[in-house]
């Protein structure tokens, strides 16, 4: 054997730049999404990390110990681990309950199950806890009008109640599709082997379970930990990580204790979504290949779907009328107090909410394209090219899936509030967090989407004379329409409803709706925080609606995507 | 079809290694030297692992040599993008764009080169016709069996007029009878225009039937090129023998050595074997002696053993026995005419001489 072909890292590095080199296309592509990268995810990261080990000029980490020795602060990170597991638990039990029902029983109504599950994607993540205060809070609708008393639902159980019922369908989304593609014979091999239906359960359907289930477990627990929007409308005294970043770092200005209990935060989620995703995602015997074996024989014992399907009914309405109540709340002169119905909000949202409503709705409009087509040139760019620095741009995106909002938010105002480049209070910022917190899911997609195409078929393009660029354009792009156009769905639908990172960011000239939602609510207007959040989700139905419209006429199915 | 444009290829000390997790640094193609002519037709052909795959990517540029040169036409491409190249491809799951009709799955390179509709309408229909697929311009790919989309990826391939074509196993994924079919269709095309072609393939009767030029490769390294009379009579090693159809290898020694031919000798019978470089060869040295099953002349009697086993194929009776330590098979063909030997029977045989070809023991 010969040895001298030998190349080191370098030699192999500098190899694998010079292929990129010979396609000008590619090299400037790949350029503009590393600057990307680099400026909105990894630099304001880096930034928190520098401010958070530096006190006077120097190396420290007594910003730490100052966040650790701190009873008040050990109690913040208690509270949103207790608060994380108790959510991570409820909800995961009550997404198997869904999916598991929907799945394996004769069950009516399941449409109605599956609605359940966009709610939450498509409403601005605190409408659940604006819904339970105007039902349970101390002039609720329940707890007052119907029982008289002066409920306190603020704090724990509140924050506990909605997180649950804001995150479970994310998980319910998650162990359908695990379910769906066990294989039938499986559990077929068991009853033949002499297992009644109960023991098929517990001997092989839970047991396949289990990874699916720890990992909808750590995924509801991620979402937990970064929920600012219900943390700060219901949490009352209890206050989470999410919030009290927010709190020390725009209400007091105290950058340092900030940007460590950030980190904090950061690196909680960041494991978690390490275990999520290298541990357990390695350990799922279910493989995931959308393709379904053969038709599954449903249960229909009456004594199993009956409770089944009342209980995930009873859950299911109460959920629905939470969000039917803010477009009530909406007509209503003064709830707690005078239930007359009334215009006045609305007219108030468009006279002088006008600026919000037109803001949002142009900053998403601009983030939209912006973001999917991000989604689906840096999918393809790590599924199709190797060109150097691949798995730090792949590992950036995909970590940023994980990203509290409020950790994004926070390096933002570090990083671009003074020094070389100042964007704080500029539209810019805005879209670009807008862009940051909803094109990694569109990567994500895009990933999986291209994992199952061919690579030949863009060689074949190549071969026939097209450049990266083309064949994107004319190969690529097509066969993934489906996942791009939902992508983009998502990305406007997250722009108009993100919160965390943009409270930080608002200003003068560029107002979000999500955030006079949240000064609404503080000020106790409900009736206006009603209107403004009906008239979000009035956008984005239409949008929605719209894009449908489209997509039929074009013939593109986003079956199952959105 | 058009204009030749068949290009010459030459590979200049080829070298590719891969790192892998599991066995570190990996040298999938080693130092390959080889020139094709224009119009020749060569073929690739090795067990699965060998390079061969690699070794026509890196001619197409979709994955890139750690070191060495490929010149078309004395033009150095390494540094050129597969598009730039001028290259056509037949990939082994045909590859059509699965959004385009046929006739935009074949447009699509000559629209890329800019050509006018009209032209490329004439351009994609003659090529529809060579191979009678006329009617086929406005199906979709997933309406088409195998065989039609691999025709229609030729098709594709071909009209841009490509200066060497390249095949990756384009018929692995069709059924043995198609298989044949296709074979000789595309080997017709070929020679119809006489386009340079480079073909990948781990089927050796593939390989021996289409092929100018056959390039045996085993772990990234060329074991022999040559015609395919070549490499089944005059395998470079013991490898390729049994790669390249069956083969009995039997030991022998040296015992004379004129220009070109060596005296062996195998037990006590002695053979003057023709050999190109028979002067490497040295009196005394034990040889290695390749005899196909068909060589082994049943009606000799230099020889003696006792049938172990016997097979009626059809066309040929097979029979399995001991000599000197070795197993050796024989194809007796035509049996009907000869006599049959039952397993235990006695059976005497002898080496057509003409037949034998010998090797340096490694």
């Amino acid at each position: 054997m010969e040895t001298n072909h030998k190349e080191n890292a370098a030699t192999r590095y500098f190899r694998q730049l010079k292929f990129t080199m010979r396609d000008p296309i590619l090299l400037i592509t790949v350029g503009v999404v590393f600057i990307f990268v680099f400026m909105f995810i990894v630099f304001p990261l880096i930034s928190i990390l520098k401010e958070s080990m530096i006190s006077e000029g120097g190396f420290t980490l007594s910003n730490y110990w100052g966040i650790l020795s701190s009873r008040f602060n050990r109690h913040i990170i208690g509270n949103t681990l207790k608060l994380g597991i108790t959510v991570a638990i409820f909800g995961t039990v009550i997404a198997f309950l869904f999916a598991y029902s929907t799945t394996y029983l004769a069950i009516p109504h399941k449409k109605i199950f599956n609605i359940l599950s966009i709610m939450p994607m498509i409403s601005p993540p605190f409408v659940i806890s604006l819904s339970v205060i105007l039902l349970f809070g101390r002039s609720g609708l329940i707890s007052y009008e119907v029982f008289h008393v002066r409920n306190d639902v603020y704090g724990f159980w509140g924050l506990a109640l909605t997180q649950t019922l804001s995150f479970f369908p994310i998980g319910y989304l998650m162990l359908r599709n695990l379910l769906q593609n066990i294989d039938p014979s499986v559990e077929e091999a068991s009853q033949a082997l002499g297992a009644n239906r109960w023991k098929v359960f517990t001997t092989v359907t839970l047991p396949l379970m289990l990874p699916g289930l720890a990992n909808a477990m750590l995924l509801i627990f991620i979402q937990s930990l970064a929920d600012f929007g219900n943390a700060i409308v219901i949490g009352g005294n209890y206050t989470t990580m999410a919030v009290q970043i927010y709190q020390q770092g725009i209400g007091s200005y105290d950058m340092a204790g900030a940007t460590a209990l950030a980190v904090i935060l950061l690196m909680i989620s960041l494991l978690a979504y390490y275990i999520q995703n290298g541990v357990i995602g390695k350990k799922s015997y279910v493989t995931v290949t959308g393709k379904v074996a053969k038709e599954r024989i449903l249960i229909d014992n009456k004594k199993v779907t009956i409770p089944a399907y009342a209980t995930c009914l009873m859950i299911c309405i109460f959920v629905l009328s939470l969000y039917a109540l803010v477009p009530i709340g909406a007509f209503v002169r003064l709830w707690g107090a005078d239930y007359s119905f009334t215009m006045k909000w609305i007219i108030y949202v468009f006279t002088i909410g006008r600026k919000y409503i037109v803001d949002t709705t142009i900053l998403a409009l601009i983030a939209t394209p912006i973001a999917g087509t991000l989604g689906m040139v840096s999918a393809f760019l790590i599924v199709r090219k190797a060109f150097p620095g691949r798995t730090f741009v792949e590992w950036s995106i995909l970590m940023a899936i994980a990203l509290p909002g409020t950790v994004i938010g926070l390096g933002y105002v570090l990083t671009y509030n003074s020094g070389p480049i100042i964007l704080t209070g500029t539209g810019f910022i805005l879209i670009m967090a807008l862009v940051v917190r909803s094109f990694p899911v569109g990567t994500r997609s895009g990933i999986a989407a291209l994992k199952q195409i061919d690579p030949s078929i863009e060689e074949a393009a190549t071969i026939s004379g097209a450049n990266s660029s083309k064949v994107f354009r004319s190969i690529t792009l097509p066969l993934i329409k489906p996942v791009f156009f939902s992508s983009l769905l998502y990305s406007f639908i997250r722009g108009m409803t993100l919160v965390s990172t943009i409270i930080f960011l608002v200003s003068a000239n560029w107002q979000m709706l999500t955030v006079a939602i949240m000064n609404q609510v503080d000020q106790g207007l409900y009736g206006a925080a009603n209107a403004y959040c009906l008239v979000l989700i009035l956008l984005v139905a239409t949008v929605m609606v719209i894009m449908k419209l489209l997509l039929r006429l074009f013939k593109i199915d986003i079956n199952g995507d959105l | 079809m058009n204009k030749i444009n068949a290009k010459s290829v030459e590979l200049v000390d080829l070298t590719k290694t891969f790192i892998t997790s599991t066995r570190g640094e990996v040298l999938a193609v080693q130092n390959v030297n080889l020139t094709i002519e224009p119009g020749e037709f060569v073929t690739l052909l090795g067990p699965s692992g060998c390079g061969k795959t690699t070794l026509l990517r890196m001619i197409a540029g979709f994955e890139i040599p750690t070191s060495g040169k490929i010149l078309f036409n004395d033009d150095d491409v390494i540094k050129k993008t597969p598009d730039k190249r001028d290259l056509g491809m037949v990939f082994q799951n045909y590859a059509l764009f699965p959004h385009l009709n046929v006739f935009d799955n074949i447009a699509y390179g000559l629209k890329i080169k800019k050509f006018e509709t009209k032209v490329i309408k004439e351009k994609v229909l003659a090529g529809l016709k060579t191979v009678k697929m006329d009617d086929f311009s406005t199906r979709v790919p997933s309406q088409m069996s195998g065989g039609q989309q691999q025709r229609v990826a030729l098709v594709r391939a071909l009209v841009q007029n490509p200066g060497v074509l390249l095949f990756d196993e384009p018929l692995s994924n069709l059924d043995a009878k198609l298989r044949l079919h296709m074979r000789d269709e595309i080997r017709r095309i070929q020679k119809d225009i006489g386009i340079t072609s480079i073909y990948v393939t781990h089927d050796q009767n593939e390989a021996m039937a289409m092929s100018d030029k056959i390039v045996i490769l085993k772990d990234g390294i060329v074991q022999q090129v040559g015609s395919p009379q070549e490499v089944y009579y005059k395998p470079a090693n013991t490898f390729v023998s049994n790669f390249i159809g069956k083969a009995n290898i039997v030991e022998g020694n040296v015992i004379a050595v004129k220009s070109d031919i060596v005296t062996i000798k195998i037990q006590n019978k002695e053979y003057d074997v023709k050999h190109r470089n028979a002067k490497t060869f040295k009196i005394k040295e034990a040889v290695d002696i390749v005899v196909r099953p068909e060589a082994v002349d049943l009606t000799l009697d230099y020889f003696k053993s006792v049938v172990k086993k016997t097979v009626y194929m059809g066309v040929s009776q097979d029979y399995w026995f001991d000599f000197a330590n070795k197993e050796i098979e024989v194809s007796d063909y035509n049996p009907s005419s000869k006599r049959v030997y039952k397993e235990g029977e006695e059976i005497t045989f002898g080496f057509q001489e003409e037949s034998i070809h010998i090797l340096h023991k490694i």
